[in-house]
């Protein structure tokens, strides 16, 4: 399938990536090729076959319901660029 | 020390050389104060730089987690340090474990210590090269579509990746969830066996570990086993000639000394890496939206930015090319129109897969597959063309779309002066026969 700039836009936006023009071209390249490769998968009759969802024997994995602490408020803090001591900061959302 | 001297291999990200000496003092101490031993007392272990120990940065070699600081020890650096084990330190790798020559990372590339031009094979590059140039004794990887087994093939040394769900993956940043393990590099049979021992196990941080023991290798008598292997893999024209010579040979070796060899058709194998691809993108897509500048990592210097704005920037600027790459074709593949036709189809060829290999595995033991179509190409070689980097996986990514478990044994060298192994697996949680078999065929 051809890969054209309203694709890269949408994927972009959805993906939380941007990228300048020139970048843009070779994105569009690649994954005209990373998407050409991967269309091998409808050479494939899998008429009836249940998708593999789950990887591990594990079924129901649960525990008792105690409540149980995870990290402090310090800690979750600890690594944040910008922070007020007490919550995470982002940029102004609601503008004048 | 020897870490030093070998910095321009440029294995390491960071080294605690210090608290290592400190460590290493500790436990001198005590074992002559009499105290009992761990199973790992003073064993120099590296770790890939996706592993979290507390209070150690951690990057995945990305800006974008560049100034990261663990606060928390993952499960399987937590059972080390029970046993006594010294963690040296970080090792290099591909951004976020996406790659297969370690050359995408944001603190540069890894050379191969066997021949500086060559790249180690990658992602876990760096923790490859630490154990074949001796700068630790043992280290760990992740594996997620070979990047274990193959750079153990590039550098002449044994790489395991467990079985989906043998060892716990909390504190290991995540790739693909479904394909992602924990793997090990050593020089010997025994050493993998004992770190295994030591990490595998059940973990109340990660439900899809298997509730049963750490696997117990000690070493038995020789026995006699029932191998298959892939006749389309053997006969892949992307197959270095040189490297099916050796395999054809050395299986023809074990069938004189009373192993079953059989060549199986293996119809499916074409469509293996395309299922890779999809499955893995998908789940790194979602995975890595976590990293948005806010919580922690990398945020954009740029002010007066709108939200979505601001984590576009950071993202951009935060994530390097190969990152963005598989990012953007994950949400291809899992968006709306294109879902069924992609991600839906994966899944079902997954299915495909898994219910070919349980057939298999009724009448043989073991498969043998090569690790890696060539060996350790030049630095620069297979950067422009992403597609001829993901086929080099080709041998590889089928026991992490599988779950079973595999090993590359470094038993070859080839006539350009660079090592190389084969691979074998068994079936689902049978490290122990896989251990044993490798074992008997490096004695050999």
């Amino acid at each position: 399938m051809e890969v054209n700039d309203a694709l890269i836009d949408n994927l972009s936006n959805l993906a939380r990536l941007e990228f300048n023009a020139s970048e843009k071209e070779s994105i569009k390249k690649d994954l005209e090729k990373m998407i050409h490769f991967v269309e091998k998968l409808g050479e494939l009759d899998t008429t009836g076959v249940e998708p593999l969802l789950h990887m591990s024997p594990e079924i129901n994995v649960l525990r008792e319901d105690i409540p149980q602490g995870s990290v402090s408020r310090e800690a979750a803090l600890s690594c944040a660029p910008v922070t007020d001591g007490q919550y995470f900061e982002v940029p102004k959302v609601i503008r004048k | 020390m020897a870490i030093e001297q070998q910095q321009p291999l440029n294995a390491y990200i960071r080294v605690y050389s210090k608290e290592a000496l400190a460590k290493a003092r500790l436990l001198d101490q005590q074992r002559k104060e009499g105290k009992p031993m761990g199973k790992l007392h003073g064993v120099v272990i590296g770790l890939k730089d996706v592993i979290a120990y507390k209070d150690h940065p951690l990057t995945a070699a990305s800006h974008i987690l560049q100034d990261y600081v663990s606060i928390y020890n993952a499960t399987a650096v937590d059972k080390m340090l029970a046993e006594e084990a010294i963690l040296i330190g970080h090792l290099n790798c591909d951004e976020f474990a996406m790659g297969s020559s370690n050359e995408n990372s944001a603190y540069g590339k890894v050379l191969n210590a066997r021949c500086n031009s060559r790249v180690p094979g990658g992602s876990s590059g760096g923790s490859a090269v630490a154990v074949q140039a001796g700068l630790c004794m043992v280290s760990l990887g992740s594996d997620t579509g070979g990047s274990v087994r193959q750079p153990a093939d590039f550098c002449g040394i044994l790489g395991l990746k467990p079985t989906y769900g043998r060892v716990s993956r909390y504190g290991l940043i995540a790739y693909a969830s479904s394909f992602d393990q924990i793997g090990i590099f050593a020089h010997t049979i025994g050493d993998v066996a004992l770190l295994l021992e030591v990490i595998a196990g059940v973990d109340e941080f990660d439900s899809t570990v298997k509730k049963e023991k750490a696997p117990v290798w000690k070493e038995a008598p020789d026995q006699k086993y029932r191998i298959a292997y892939f006749k389309e893999a053997l006969d892949h024209p992307g197959l270095d000639p040189e490297i099916r010579e050796a395999i054809l040979t050395r299986t023809e070796q074990w069938r004189q000394a009373g192993h079953t060899i059989e060549a199986i058709d293996f119809e499916l194998l074409g469509y293996i890496v395309p299922a890779y691809y999809v499955l893995t993108t998908a789940e790194a897509s979602s995975n890595l939206a976590r990293f948005d500048g806010v919580r922690y990592g990398y945020r954009t210097k740029d002010k007066d930015l709108e939200l979505t704005e601001f984590y576009k920037r950071t993202r951009s600027e935060g994530f390097g090319r190969e990152v963005k790459r598989r990012i953007l074709l994950g949400t291809f593949v899992l968006s709306a129109g294109y879902y069924d036709a992609y991600f839906t189809k994966a899944q079902q060829v997954r299915q495909l897969l898994v219910e070919r290999t349980n057939l298999i595995f009724k009448n043989f033991d073991i498969i043998i597959l090569p690790t890696a179509p060539t060996t350790a190409w030049r630095i620069g070689e297979k950067m422009d063309d992403p597609i001829a980097m993901y086929l080099a996986d080709i041998y590889t990514v089928y026991a992490n779309l599988t779950g079973i478990p595999g090993i590359s044994i470094p038993l070859f060298g080839h006539t350009n002066g660079m090592p190389f192994g084969v691979q074998a697996m068994t079936s689902h949680f049978n490290e122990v026969s896989l251990l044993q078999f490798s074992h008997q065929m490096m004695q050999q």
